[in-house]
């Protein structure tokens, strides 16, 4: 790891003033993601500032139609808070997917979604809940935020507060994992709205990161049931293909996924 | 440099490091505690495992800095004189270990595991929640006895207290 300076701000007005300070500063959340770059040398920020501590960053609270998860709130915390799996179990079954113990244990919700992992559990629950990214300059709406591959809406400095997901009628999340890294080789999270709208949203299959899948979206439109999938066919174009698996083989993950998780949701 | 203050294993400590020091370094080389290890130093294999604030993490993966002011935790802080903790005890008597190298974070991470699911374990809970600890010589079964055995253990101990 290169040399850098840490900091460890108390507010999030603090944390922004000292980005705008630094030469090459970077926000650093649970680390899980920014530390193992450093130790490789990919990443050699001037500055470190530690978000992880910043009590107005931290907790779920209850919103009027949904939930709103704070942008440090660690993934342990998501997956055992009592307001996330009584209004949007789903969020919480995901974030008990992600990673290994010591890992839920540090990695957050907002480091998850700055970073933008093509493989990344959240976005896919951002993306089909149609949550809402709130910023300290402003409110994103998922369809806007996400970029591809690693890339967000996230202007230079800005930093995500939290996430506020609207309630669902349904939603389920399937993962078929990769076994040592258990980042999802594809992921699939379905929600049906209480006006019957749905989304579906898969992480891990394409070349441009979390995607919505509409071909799914219509079909369990139409009927909510995993075998209104029977006879849905996902197109391999633009489909992640790499030692662990072809993009037909995540084409068909795509399907087989979204079927589990409909599954899930009941 | 900062000067980095926190408590490890029950004492108040103070290290002056770079602030890329990460925690498992300022452990091993300032403090001296060799107890935990870094096998892969990629977030992997968990040999590095300790508490922070009652909660198993990989301390190659922190910055020592990150853990100002914070409790923590490590393989030498937890046994009571020359009493070994229930896990340690567990892990002995099962033969939970070959060659040692995994084993001071597999007791800091089935600690944790133990203490979040209480007397609620079973076999494949445990192989679960070991997903982020790797072993290389016992093929785990003999690490999931131990932490079966030593849930019992514990559970006795916490009713004795």
């Amino acid at each position: 790891m290169y040399e850098t300076t840490y900091h460890r701000p108390s507010s999030i007005d603090e944390a922004a003033a000292l980005f705008s300070k630094g030469k090459e500063a970077k926000y650093l959340a649970g680390g899980h993601t920014l530390i193992p770059v450093m130790k490789q040398r990919l990443a050699s920020p001037s500055d470190v500032i530690d978000l992880g501590k910043i009590k107005e960053l931290i907790g779920v609270e209850p919103s009027g139609d949904g939930i709103v998860v704070k942008a440090a709130t660690t993934h342990y915390d998501v997956a055992t808070s009592d307001t996330v799996k009584k209004a949007l179990p789903a969020l919480a079954y995901l974030a008990s997917l992600i990673g290994d113990p010591a890992v839920r244990h540090r990695g957050t919700i907002g480091g998850s979604l700055a970073n933008n992992d093509p493989a990344a559990d959240y976005p896919a629950a951002v993306l089909a809940t149609g949550a809402t990214v709130k910023t300290n300059k402003r409110t994103i709406a998922a369809d806007e935020f996400f970029k591809g591959l690693f890339s967000t809406a996230l202007e230079d400095g800005e930093i995500i507060t939290a996430v506020s997901f609207p309630v669902q009628a349904k939603a389920g999340y399937a993962k078929f994992p990769h076994p040592a890294s258990r980042f999802a080789l594809t992921g699939v999270f379905v929600a049906k709205t209480p006006s019957g709208d749905v989304r579906v949203a898969a992480t891990g299959a394409s070349q441009n990161g979390v995607m919505r899948i509409p071909a799914i979206e219509a079909a369990l439109k139409a009927n909510w049931s995993a075998g209104a999938l029977d006879g849905v066919s996902i197109s391999a174009d633009g489909l992640l293909s790499d030692i662990h698996g072809s993009a037909d083989y995540r084409a068909n993950l795509i399907k087989v996924m979204a079927q589990r998780a409909v599954t899930a949701a009941g | 440099m900062s000067t980095v203050k926190l408590t490890v294993n029950g004492k108040a400590v103070s290290a002056d490091v770079e602030d890329r020091t990460l925690l498992v370094h300022l452990l091993r080389e300032n403090l001296n505690l060799t107890g935990t290890h870094i096998g892969c130093d990629t977030s992997q294999c968990g040999a590095c495992t300790v508490h922070i604030d009652g909660r198993a993490v990989k301390s190659c993966t922190v910055l020592a800095a990150q853990a100002a002011g914070s409790n923590v935790t490590t393989i030498e802080g937890i046994a009571r004189g020359d009493e070994l903790h229930p896990m340690q005890a567990a892990f002995r008597d099962n033969h939970g270990l070959q060659c040692g190298f995994c084993t001071p974070g597999m007791i800091m991470a089935s600690i944790d595991i133990v203490h979040r699911y209480g007397g609620k374990l079973d076999e494949a809970t445990v192989r679960h929640e070991l997903e982020g600890n790797i072993c290389r010589c016992t093929g785990y079964h003999n690490i999931v006895k131990s932490v079966l055995d030593a849930a019992g253990r514990m559970k006795v101990a916490q009713a004795a207290e």
